[in-house]
């Protein structure tokens, strides 16, 4: 049942927030170890997907939701605890949220919530997390210091650490860099062609550019449909649909 | 005039009136400070600060008259620990509650309940303690009197309990929301988040809260005079009649001759009070701005 190379597969997914329809008949598939980009303009049910991935839509009260998501070819509706996925599907936030403690408190929080209190494991796992979000150098000398006191750049590598800390399966972002200045935001999408050699990345984006830059596959999305979905090459030079290339070329949105 | 200089003189006037009603605030305090301290000074003419501080006696009417008021700062310390120790918890918890898992509408009711119980006048309040309170204590306890220490406590930890909720729910609401998505998108359950990231991130709000709503008993006075037995000796137990420092001023002031010792020293236990309400508010003050830089 699960095809090689698959990590999540979407099922026709409907999401609804009361009335309002997010995103209608979804089907698609994720496969393990690519960055799967997703454009769209605004309003387009984007960040919708990202949330019905790890089960954060849970958190709209009035969110109604069909269809089924499978990661690994379990649903994570049914076979997972609620908590398990989203330590196994770890999400970076548009703006960096640093927690008001130390930088190495937000690394290990994830950490010392599943209850690990081994020093030696601790120091490891900050160690390694900085280390492969590229803020290891910068801020091992002050590791106790507080988070806040981070540049908006490095704030969102810290959150991409506080995730790798948990060591996920997956990684979503949500318009990672829509904070940030060009030099903070090449040196985010350089750490995420890094990461994909262990982890399964989805990048929601409204920079188109960014999607070509690092995308392998990318889906469009329009009014909560998805358009079009296929290699990003190929999106970029030969869409299939009219709206995709209107979108891309900067015609709308 | 042109409009353009009317309207300065509009921003000219309405400047200077809001600075004038900020300094006026200010210097009424500092008048109150002031009259206390010389309606109270006169009493250090015949009496040492020690004495009157740590006497363990308190006859303002004997002769000659004593005036010792550590009975009274025990009987007010002893009331408002019980109150804290009952209402802080109850109260942060409360907040907990209401702000972070109450549904919708029991949210609101219950919002709405908390803020009539700050309306009720101390007076009712002390009312029913004494009524209902009082008797129940003395039958439970088996003691000769229900008036005591832990009735006192029990109700103003129903006064402080309204401003130490609404302050904490305050605090706790502001939290920003995305605090709480990130500890639950990794995979923190809810109590996890409340306690860990919520709690946390509002502690200098609760802080506040526990700092006034402690500021509220200390002050209390009418409801703390009905139900604590006025007894002005040093209490062995919390299920012993006491009487505060507010109590004294409010029962004894109408009985005291105006420039007299007795006068003076009800004056004095003023500028007591005030320096404990100043420190509460200067260590409130503090830790709210440390914890904010």
């Amino acid at each position: 049942m699960v095809s090689a190379g698959v990590k999540f597969s979407i099922l026709g997914l409907h999401v609804h927030y009361g009335k309002l329809c997010a995103l209608r008949d979804l089907s698609l598939d994720i496969r393990a170890n690519e960055i799967f980009t997703v454009i769209g303009p605004a309003n387009s049910g984007k960040t919708t997907f990202l949330h019905a991935l790890n089960r954060l839509v849970d958190l709209v009260p009035d969110c109604r939701l069909s269809g089924e998501v499978r990661l690994d070819g379990v649903n994570i509706r049914a076979g997972l605890e609620v908590e398990a996925l989203r330590r196994k599907v770890g999400i970076v936030f548009a703006l960096p949220l640093p927690l008001p403690i130390s930088i190495f408190e937000n690394v290990v929080y994830g950490l010392r919530m599943q209850g690990i209190r081994d020093p030696r494991l601790l120091d490891e796992a900050v160690e390694r997390s900085l280390r492969e979000s590229y803020l290891w150098d910068e801020v091992k000398d002050r590791l106790r210091t507080p988070a806040m006191n981070l540049s908006g750049g490095q704030q969102q590598r810290l959150c991409m650490a506080r995730i790798l800390a948990g060591q996920p399966d997956v990684l979503l972002f949500d318009e990672p860099t829509s904070g940030l200045d060009p030099i903070s935001t090449a040196r985010i999408e350089e750490t995420m062609l890094d990461l994909k050699e262990k982890y399964t990345i989805v990048l929601v984006t409204n920079n188109v550019a960014q999607a070509a830059r690092v995308g392998e596959r990318t889906a469009f999305f329009l009014m909560g449909d998805l358009v079009e979905v296929s290699a990003t090459s190929k999106m970029f030079t030969t869409p299939v649909d009219s709206r995709t290339s209107d979108y891309i070329t900067g015609k709308f949105g | 005039m042109t409009p353009n200089r009317l309207r300065k003189l509009k921003e000219w006037l309405i400047e200077k009136a809001i600075l004038l009603s900020g300094v006026f605030s200010v210097i009424f305090v500092l008048l109150i400070f002031l009259f206390l301290l010389r309606e109270g000074f006169s009493l250090f003419r015949g009496e040492s600060v020690g004495d009157f501080l740590f006497g363990k006696s308190w006859y303002p009417i004997s002769d000659p008259p004593r005036f010792g008021i550590l009975p009274l700062i025990m009987g007010s310390l002893l009331v408002t620990l019980g109150a804290a120790a009952i209402s802080v918890p109850i109260g942060i918890a409360a907040a907990l509650y209401i702000a972070e898992i109450a549904p919708g509408r029991l949210k609101e009711g219950l919002k709405a309940g908390i803020e009539l119980l700050a309306a009720i006048p101390s007076v009712v309040i002390g009312f029913i303690g004494m009524i209902t309170l009082g008797p129940w204590i003395k039958n439970l306890f088996n003691i000769p009197t229900g008036l005591t220490a832990l009735t006192g406590s029990v109700t103003l930890a129903f006064m402080a309990m309204p401003t130490i909720v609404s302050i904490a729910e305050d605090a706790i609401t502001a939290v920003p929301r995305q605090y709480r998505e990130a500890a639950i998108a990794m995979g923190a359950t809810k109590w996890q988040t409340t306690w860990r990231i919520v709690a946390r991130a509002a502690r200098p709000g609760m802080v506040a809260a526990v700092m006034l709503g402690i500021g509220r008993v200390i002050g209390e006075t009418m409801a703390v005079m009905m139900v604590t037995g006025n007894a002005a000796m040093i209490p062995s137990s919390i299920l012993q009649p006491v009487r505060t420092l507010t109590a004294t001023i409010a029962a004894e002031m109408g009985e005291s001759v105006q420039g007299g010792a007795h006068y003076a020293a009800l004056f004095a236990i003023g500028i007591v009070l005030f320096v404990i309400t100043f420190l509460i508010n200067g260590v409130a003050d503090l830790y709210l701005h440390r914890s904010r830089r």
